[in-house]
């Protein structure tokens, strides 16, 4: 199948095939007040697949992640985690979130262990879940200095290495890369691409890039602004085996990048 | 500062005031001014007294009392404050009005309310001190940014855990930036409650001083009280500038 070539208008969701749903999102709707925010959203969310909710600035993509996350209350509708329908935050889900929200006065080691810690976990073992996630990161060594001894870059790290250490079948990311610099972001998305390939879970990723969703995501869905709806999704298909370099010069890359802009674009007048 | 190339330390310029004031006092001008090292004096024979001992007892006991009731109260509201929108809307607008409030006026009807004893002088630090540490309680529990207790939220966390473990770490700067001006204040409070008073503690003795033109017992009661609220400020400062050191770059 071609995704890709569905426009926004003759787009159908019941049509995207996904097979062993870890997610399911059925009728969300959102609203603050008189705003509505998100209008009947019904979303799958595939076992160990990236997907990426990519739309224009007030579309809703993260309120829709913070109440997959049980963060937000949606006004109605469900959000179904493993077969079970979910009210609240839970042990299966992870949050990364866009401005790191590291406790300043803690250590990398502390801040990486939190979940664990607010779980009860004991301290020998929870430190020492910590030290490995810190490692697979790349922070080793940085593990006793404090959040702000370090780097954007190296801060969102730390938030990525929180949320793998209390093992979640499901890793909301929100926007995770926005306030880090161009070059450190390429970095991160070859990581992530790393860490997808080798923790075999189930990632749902925020982002108002283009590139970094056609770059990274097994599955785009493209929200349309206020009241945010599915517009489109799309499959990008990329051969990730290939050099990093090489993928952002691959025509069917570019290809899909346009497509979306294409789609996007009336949006932004 | 430096002065023809040599670092003078801050404490220097304390020296150069007291040897003016030595100079000052001993060309006897002013009965009101007595030489510095008389006062010094005056101040260590005064050490010895019962009666100094006395009142600093109950200079200290209503102080300690005092501050201790407006922690108490006072942190707990302004966190209460800064966490729910009710209760900032009931007190916010005493709060502001009493902490800018001349205090000092409600002492004559503090005396009416609970005597010529303590008991004012307690209530007298508690309303000097507790306003500034509400505000400043509820400024720092307003500026916990909203993403570290979503955070928490998201990791399972409880309201408890979120408040013990969340919100009053990060609002411990201000908490104790309030607690320090709350101490300042307090004395303050304790000073002008016993002096309008008047009978007791310091207060007595201010009076007792001034009425005998005792001049270099009346500054060196002034000079223990000075380096008292001094000494306190910078015992909490201390504290402050430790938690500083890791709420670091926020």
């Amino acid at each position: 199948m071609n995704a890709t070539a569905l426009a926004a208008d003759e787009f159908d969701p019941a049509s995207v095939v996904t097979r062993d749903p870890v997610v399911r999102v059925e009728g969300i709707c959102k609203h603050y007040g008189s705003v509505e925010a998100l209008r009947g959203i019904d979303l799958q969310f595939e076992r160990g697949k990236l997907t990426t909710l990519l739309g224009p600035s007030g579309c809703g993509k993260t309120t829709l992640l913070k109440i997959i996350a049980g963060l937000v209350p949606a006004t109605s509708g469900r959000i179904i985690v493993n077969g079970r329908a979910v009210t609240g935050p839970g042990p299966e889900r992870a949050f990364v979130f866009q401005d790191f929200a590291l406790m300043p006065w803690a250590t990398v080691l502390r801040n990486v262990g939190f979940g664990l810690e607010l779980k009860g976990v004991p301290a020998d073992e929870r430190n020492r879940i910590a030290r490995s996630y810190i490692g697979e990161v790349g922070l080793q060594g940085f593990e006793d200095k404090y959040p702000h001894e370090l780097s954007g870059g190296m801060r969102q790290r730390v938030g990525i290495a929180r949320a793998f250490a209390v093992n979640a079948d499901v890793l909301l990311l929100d926007e995770p890369f926005s306030a880090v610099d161009e070059q450190n972001r390429r970095k991160f998305q070859e990581d992530l691409l790393r860490l997808v390939e080798m923790e075999r879970k189930t990632f749902i990723f925020v982002t108002h890039s283009i590139e970094e969703a056609v770059y990274v995501s097994d599955r785009i869905v493209l929200l349309s602004p206020r009241p945010g709806r599915v517009s489109n999704i799309i499959d990008p298909r990329i051969d990730r085996t290939a050099d990093p370099d090489d993928i952002r010069r691959d025509p069917g890359y570019l290809d899909v990048v346009e497509e979306i802009w294409q789609g996007l674009r009336h949006y932004a007048e | 500062m430096t002065l023809f190339g040599y670092r003078i330390p801050m404490m220097a310029s304390l020296i150069v005031w007291a040897l003016v004031w030595e100079i000052v006092g001993r060309l006897d001008l002013i009965f009101l001014i007595p030489p510095m090292t008389a006062i010094i004096v005056a101040g260590f024979d005064l050490m010895q007294t019962g009666s100094w001992q006395n009142a600093t007892l109950v200079t200290v006991r209503s102080f300690v009392i005092g501050m201790a009731l407006a922690i108490g109260v006072g942190v707990p509201l302004g966190v209460m404050m800064g966490r729910v929108k009710i209760i900032d809307n009931i007190f916010g607008l005493w709060v502001n009005i009493f902490v800018s409030a001349p205090l000092s006026a409600l002492v004559p009807v503090l005396m009416i309310l609970f005597g010529m004893g303590e008991a004012t002088i307690v209530v007298t630090v508690f309303l000097f001190a507790v306003w500034i540490i509400v505000l400043d309680a509820r400024a720092g529990v307003m500026q916990v940014p909203p993403s570290l207790v979503e955070m928490a939220r998201s990791y399972g966390a409880s309201r408890a855990t979120i408040m013990r473990k969340i919100i009053l770490v990060a609002a411990l700067p201000e908490i104790l930036a309030g607690i320090r001006i709350g101490v300042i204040r307090g004395v303050k409070g304790v000073v002008i409650g016993q002096i309008l008073v008047a009978v007791i503690g310091y207060g007595e003795l201010f009076e007792l001083y001034s009425r005998s033109f005792d001049m270099e017992r009346f500054w060196a009661l002034t000079l223990f009280l000075f380096a008292a609220a001094m000494v306190l400020s910078a015992v909490v400062e201390n504290a402050e500038k430790r938690i500083e050191y890791y709420a670091g770059a926020r």
